[in-house]
């Protein structure tokens, strides 16, 4: 099989269209990680409720993305589309994950700064909004930025339950001229043209951020 | 003996702290052994003793950092480790120890300013959220103490970018800012190196001298500790082992175990 220029050329719109959908997907789906993941770090620091949330996030990270969302998908009412169905179990699933980098960054901030809190009667929302997470947040930046990527390259999964991403628009592409080269091909630039440079984005971040 | 309830007693003579058989266990091990002891307001006392022997647990224990296991610990007359219900004393709640604690302030061996705020910040982050006073006078309270602790010109830097020695009067400004009562101070120069502790302790006299605050100190600095309290507490084993004025204490001092721990630590 050689390479078609002009084919090539033909199929670079509707891939693009699938860029952006799989960036979108991302964007919000890393956006809902990063909040519901500090929720459930919140909320796993309060007895009894935590451990049950604990045991909830435990199970998501023990079972497969794919699993997920196909089990998602067949399960949700049909007013949802695809893609609100792929973002949320997206964010969910890399919240199980988030929530626990959140943990060790809580974890990580010395003794002594919440003593000094309690030595200055700081109200509860200033001891976490001013003191513990900005401090906490700070710490974990790079293991979040890697968690960005790493959902960026999961998203194809979501070609499973059809939403319209790269991946299912070279699919489709394939599945209508029968050629796959030229379209997979370009999957595979296009992830890389992202992830290579926000990979180099975030290891500055982690070279400014690394020392607190 | 357990002291009587300081509301029934007469007289106008109220000690401003008072441990009245305070109790302090750590898993078996008993670090306070039925503690009583008092300080004056405008007292300025300092508690010395080997290494284990309770003085920091005394301190933690006043800045509500540690609960007493038994006993009570009152402040101005009023139950800091307990709250009345009623009659009764029970365990105080967070609410109730977050007011008393209020008149009590507390400087740290490691400084512990915040390292993602301003010196300004620190400062004015107490007394602006947990006093309520405007963010006017907070920082014109600020302005004041950083000029005391002679670092008017870092009010805008971030303590990462300060010398050890000058973090530490950022945090002794951070203390006092709340204009507390009682301040605590445990071992607040031995993390620095020597050539900062002198400037640390110049700031210390000054409150000393200026102020009525009424201080603990747990301190090695014996020459500081003779210059600025009126009294020392000997402690071994979570007991106080001898009591008096410094003159005397380091003069002439009566307990053998005295003896053997100044000689120790003078050596
Ligand atoms: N959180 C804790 N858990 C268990 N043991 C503790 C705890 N805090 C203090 N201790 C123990 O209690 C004892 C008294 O400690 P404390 O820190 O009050 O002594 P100190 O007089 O301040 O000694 P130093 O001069 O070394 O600072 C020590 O044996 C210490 O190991
Ligand atoms: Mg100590």
């Amino acid at each position: 099989m050689t390479w078609d220029w002009e084919f090539t050329g033909r199929i670079i719109p509707d891939l693009l269209n699938g860029l952006a959908v799989t960036v979108q997907a991302t964007v919000l789906g890393y956006t809902l990680a990063l909040v519901l993941g500090l929720a459930v770090a919140l909320v796993r620091r309060i007895p009894v409720i935590g451990t049950a949330v604990f045991a909830v996030m435990e199970f998501i990270r023990c079972t497969p993305l794919l699993v997920q969302l196909v089990f998602v998908f067949s399960l949700a009412p049909n007013t949802l589309s695809a893609f609100t169905i792929g973002v949320a179990v997206l964010g969910v699933h890399y919240a199980a994950y988030t929530a626990e980098v959140y943990r060790s960054g809580i974890e990580a901030v010395p003794a002594g700064q919440w003593e000094a809190c309690r030595a200055l009667s700081l109200p509860l929302h200033r001891t976490w909004g001013a003191v513990i997470l900005p401090q906490a947040i700070r710490r974990v930046i790079p293991p979040l930025g890697n968690y960005l990527i790493a959902m960026f390259k999961d998203t194809p999964l979501l070609f499973a339950i059809t939403v319209g991403e790269l991946m299912y628009q070279a699919s489709q592409i394939g599945g209508v001229y029968f050629r796959y080269l030229e379209a997979m091909t370009l999957v595979g630039l296009f992830f890389l043209l992202v992830s290579v440079p926000s990979a180099i984005l975030i290891r500055q971040l982690e070279r400014r951020y690394a020392a607190v | 003996m357990p002291q009587s309830d300081p509301r029934t007693s007469t007289g106008t003579h109220e000690p401003l702290i008072r441990f009245d058989q305070v109790v302090k266990r750590f898993g078996s091990l008993t670090v306070l052994d039925r503690l009583d002891f008092t300080v004056d307001a405008g007292e300025r006392v300092t508690l010395i003793g080997p290494s284990g022997s309770g003085k920091t647990t005394i301190l933690r224990l006043l800045m509500t950092l540690e609960q007493v296991t038994s006993g009570v610990i009152w402040v101005g007359g009023e139950p800091l480790s307990h709250r009345y219900q009623g009659d009764r004393l029970v365990r105080a709640n967070e609410k109730h120890q977050r007011r008393v604690r209020k008149q009590i302030g507390m400087v740290f061996q490691q400084f512990n300013l915040f390292p993602n705020m301003t010196v300004r910040q620190n400062i004015t982050e107490g007394p602006i959220h947990s006093l309520g006073i405007s963010r006017e006078e907070a920082d014109q309270r600020a302005r004041e103490l950083l000029e005391m602790v002679d670092l008017s010109d870092k009010i805008d830097a971030h303590p990462a970018h300060l010398s050890g020695g000058q973090q530490q009067r950022v945090a002794i400004a951070r203390a006092l800012a709340m204009r507390p009562k009682i301040l605590l101070l445990d071992e607040v120069t031995s993390a620095l190196d020597p050539e900062l502790v002198t400037g640390v302790l110049d700031v210390l006299r000054t409150v000393a001298e200026t102020t009525d605050i009424t201080m603990l100190l747990v301190t090695h600095e014996m020459q500081f500790a003779r210059d600025v309290s009126h009294r020392v507490l000997m402690f071994d084993h979570g007991r106080i082992v001898e009591e008096g004025p410094p003159e005397q204490i380091f003069g002439d001092p009566k307990e053998e175990r005295t003896k053997a721990f100044l000689h120790a630590v003078l050596d």
